[in-house]
């Protein structure tokens, strides 16, 4: 019981710092990016190369996963990205579809369509036991990394001169461009740090979540999940929606195996019928 | 301001005059027959184009017309297909014109109960929903093996003759025909809608909900209507691919479906009734193209072309279809009454 609570709770801090990135973007662009998890496969297939192929420790190649996919994530956004920011929903689902589909077929090409695993150093594998409660040890080390990863990332937002440009860019673009914050620098400096995030995600969940070809597909819904239902004005929100995400698709999938994920959906639409803004969302004047 | 200068008769005229056939529109479903007698040899893809088209066509009601961004238009399609491979496996409807309007009707009642889910909220809201509900449909087909055959599809499917007389030839030709007719029917219906005073509605929620509902327009209630007609069209799209095919399979609730549909669309342009069929065309020709050329990469490309018709921009892209119009244009005579300065779709 408590080890599954403690999967989930593992599960569910993956989860937002593989969607965290998103949902800052789409709170201050207001630009549906389905190809978020793109980026995340980007950083867990550069961290297979670099850990299996080239023999790279799994704590060095951490970071550059971050930093590789913090840097395509930059070069499309200035690239391509900044000409959909004005155009309707509808293109920028056309044109982010597009770009998943192409990311698919490509990694498909390079690396094969089989699941591909991380080789984890060996005292990572297997688990202890702490008052009964079993516990892995790489999902204990997950837990640590985004549980720091969260409270930092809180802290730039609440304490630094970035952090409030970018709320305050969220809260409302037009008067902050009226103040002189540079709303498009800001935007794609958390665009290329949420998808080093999501990059970063991706290696660490190689494990968890498996790493194939489709798997920008396959998360693509669980992102959106966790941005709609934790609404997109704070990370407090995306984060309390992760771990409940995390928590019960795991209690879902071990109770009541025969429904799979079917209770994931359906709770999902009826929050958003209930709050479409979000559960976690404070009400914004827009 | 136009319109205070029109009498009722003269916008009557107008509304009426916008509805009549052009003399390409003619050409084009002459051209759509001759297929059968010229072309037998392809009447297998061209049945997909057809129950494609029908498809995309559904879409465009709900996207071109009212606006309606869906991303789980599969869950419709799908469930008709279902509806109508089990009643004719089950041999409880065995006439397939028949199976296929209860199919249609399933998938409207299914479209009625899920259009209160997509009237609130923003473009993202509705996105995740219809994705949902085609999530969670796929979800159902999937965990009741006993009545969908699971994960393996729905086998052992025969088709009785359609209408008693025409069996399904594994050739296709009878299939194709099929198709056609009932694309040509449904096409009819779909233009004497949007040609209605409810289509001319439909139209101005689009481009501005509240407006359309200051000037005494019901927006959820015509919402709801078209929502429920498109899913009825879908349901029969689907209901006419597992006729054809005899088979059914999780795969028709995909979310790559939904997608390939949207790209479909855009690709023939949006907001006219022809953009799907001549998207559904472009598509499936390319389709069978790269898939020959690239067996397996090839949503690649599909891909692609998703992101380059975006940076283009759809409206340049979709724009080669213009000169033909002007060229229909200036061959109608009709058009040399006076018009108001609007012309026809977008």
């Amino acid at each position: 019981m408590l080890t599954i609570l403690f999967d989930g709770i593992a599960y569910g801090m993956l989860l937002f710092v593989l969607a965290c990135g998103l949902a800052v973007t789409l709170g201050l662009m207001n630009f549906v990016n389905l190809a978020h998890g793109a980026f995340a496969m980007a950083g867990g297939y550069v961290t297979v190369v670099m850990v299996n192929r080239w023999g790279v420790p799994f704590f060095a190649a951490l970071p550059l996963a971050f930093l590789f996919s913090a840097v395509i994530g930059l070069l499309f956004e200035r690239t391509l990205y900044v000409h959909v920011y004005r155009k309707p929903h509808l293109d920028q689902v056309l044109f982010t579809i597009g770009l998943v589909f192409m990311s698919v077929a490509a990694v498909d090409f390079v690396m094969g369509s089989q699941q591909v695993f991380v080789q984890l150093p060996s005292w990572l594998e297997g688990q202890f036991t702490v008052f009964g409660v079993g516990i892995g040890r790489y999902r204990l080390l997950i837990i640590v990394i985004c549980g720091v990863l969260t409270v930092g990332l809180q802290l730039v937002l609440s304490r630094t001169r970035f952090g409030s440009r970018l709320r305050a860019a969220v809260d409302d673009a037009r008067v902050a461009r009226g103040l002189g914050i540079n709303v498009n620098r800001v935007f794609a400096l958390t665009f290329a740090f949420g998808s080093g995030l999501a990059g970063l995600g991706g290696a660490l969940g190689a494990e968890i979540l498996g790493l194939d070809p489709i798997f920008p597909l396959k998360f693509m819904i669980y992102f959106l999940i966790v941005v709609t239902v934790g609404g997109t004005s704070s990370i407090t929100g995306p984060f309390l929606a992760s771990l409940l995400l995390g928590i019960g698709d795991v209690a879902g999938k071990y109770y009541v195996p025969t429904f799979g994920s079917f209770v994931i959906y359906t709770i999902m639409i009826v929050v958003l019928i209930w709050r479409p803004q979000g559960l976690f969302a404070r009400p914004v004047g827009r | 301001m136009l319109l205070a200068r029109l009498s009722q008769e003269e916008v009557t005229g107008r509304l009426v005059g916008r509805a009549h056939w052009h003399p390409l529109e003619v050409l084009f479903w002459v051209a759509a027959f001759a297929t059968i007698w010229l072309f037998p040899s392809k009447h297998l893809i061209l049945t997909e184009i057809a129950w494609l088209a029908l498809f995309a066509l559904s879409l465009d009601l709900i996207l071109g017309y009212a606006g309606i961004v869906s991303l789980g238009h599969a869950a419709f399609f799908g469930f008709g297909a279902y509806t109508a491979a089990l009643l004719a496996k089950h041999e409880i409807i065995n006439e397939p014109v028949i199976a296929l309007v209860v199919a249609g009707l399933a998938a409207s009642a299914l479209g009625f109960v899920t259009s209160f889910l997509v009237l609130r909220g923003t473009d993202l809201t509705r996105i995740m929903v219809t994705l949902g509900v085609a999530f969670v449909l796929r979800e159902i087909a999937n965990q009741n093996g006993w009545l969908t055959g699971g994960a393996d599809g729905l086998q052992g499917v025969t088709m009785k003759p359609i209408l008693g007389q025409f069996r399904f030839d594994m050739f296709g030709h009878n299939g194709y025909v099929y198709c056609l007719v009932v694309l040509f029917v449904l096409f009819l219906l779909a233009r004497r809608i949007v040609n209605s005073p409810f289509g001319l509605s439909l139209q101005s929620i689009r481009n501005n909900p509240l407006r359309a509902s200051a000037i005494g327009i019901n927006v959820n209630a015509r919402l709801i209507a078209i929502y429920t007609i498109a899913a009825g069209y879908a349901g029969i799209a689907g209901a006419l691919l597992a006729q054809t095919q005899a088979f059914a399979s999780l795969a028709y609730f995909d979310f790559e479906r939904s997608a390939d549909l949207l790209l479909v669309l855009v690709i023939g342009g949006t907001g006219y009734l022809y953009g799907g069929i001549i998207g559904a065309v472009v598509f499936k020709f390319m389709h069978d193209y790269l898939a020959v050329l690239t067996p397996q990469y090839w949503p690649f490309w599909i891909g692609l072309l998703l992101v380059v018709l975006v940076m283009v921009g759809r409206e340049r892209i979709t724009g080669w279809t213009a000169p033909f119009r002007r060229m229909a244009d200036r061959l109608d005579w009709r058009r040399l009454r006076p018009r108001g300065e609007t012309t026809e779709g977008r």
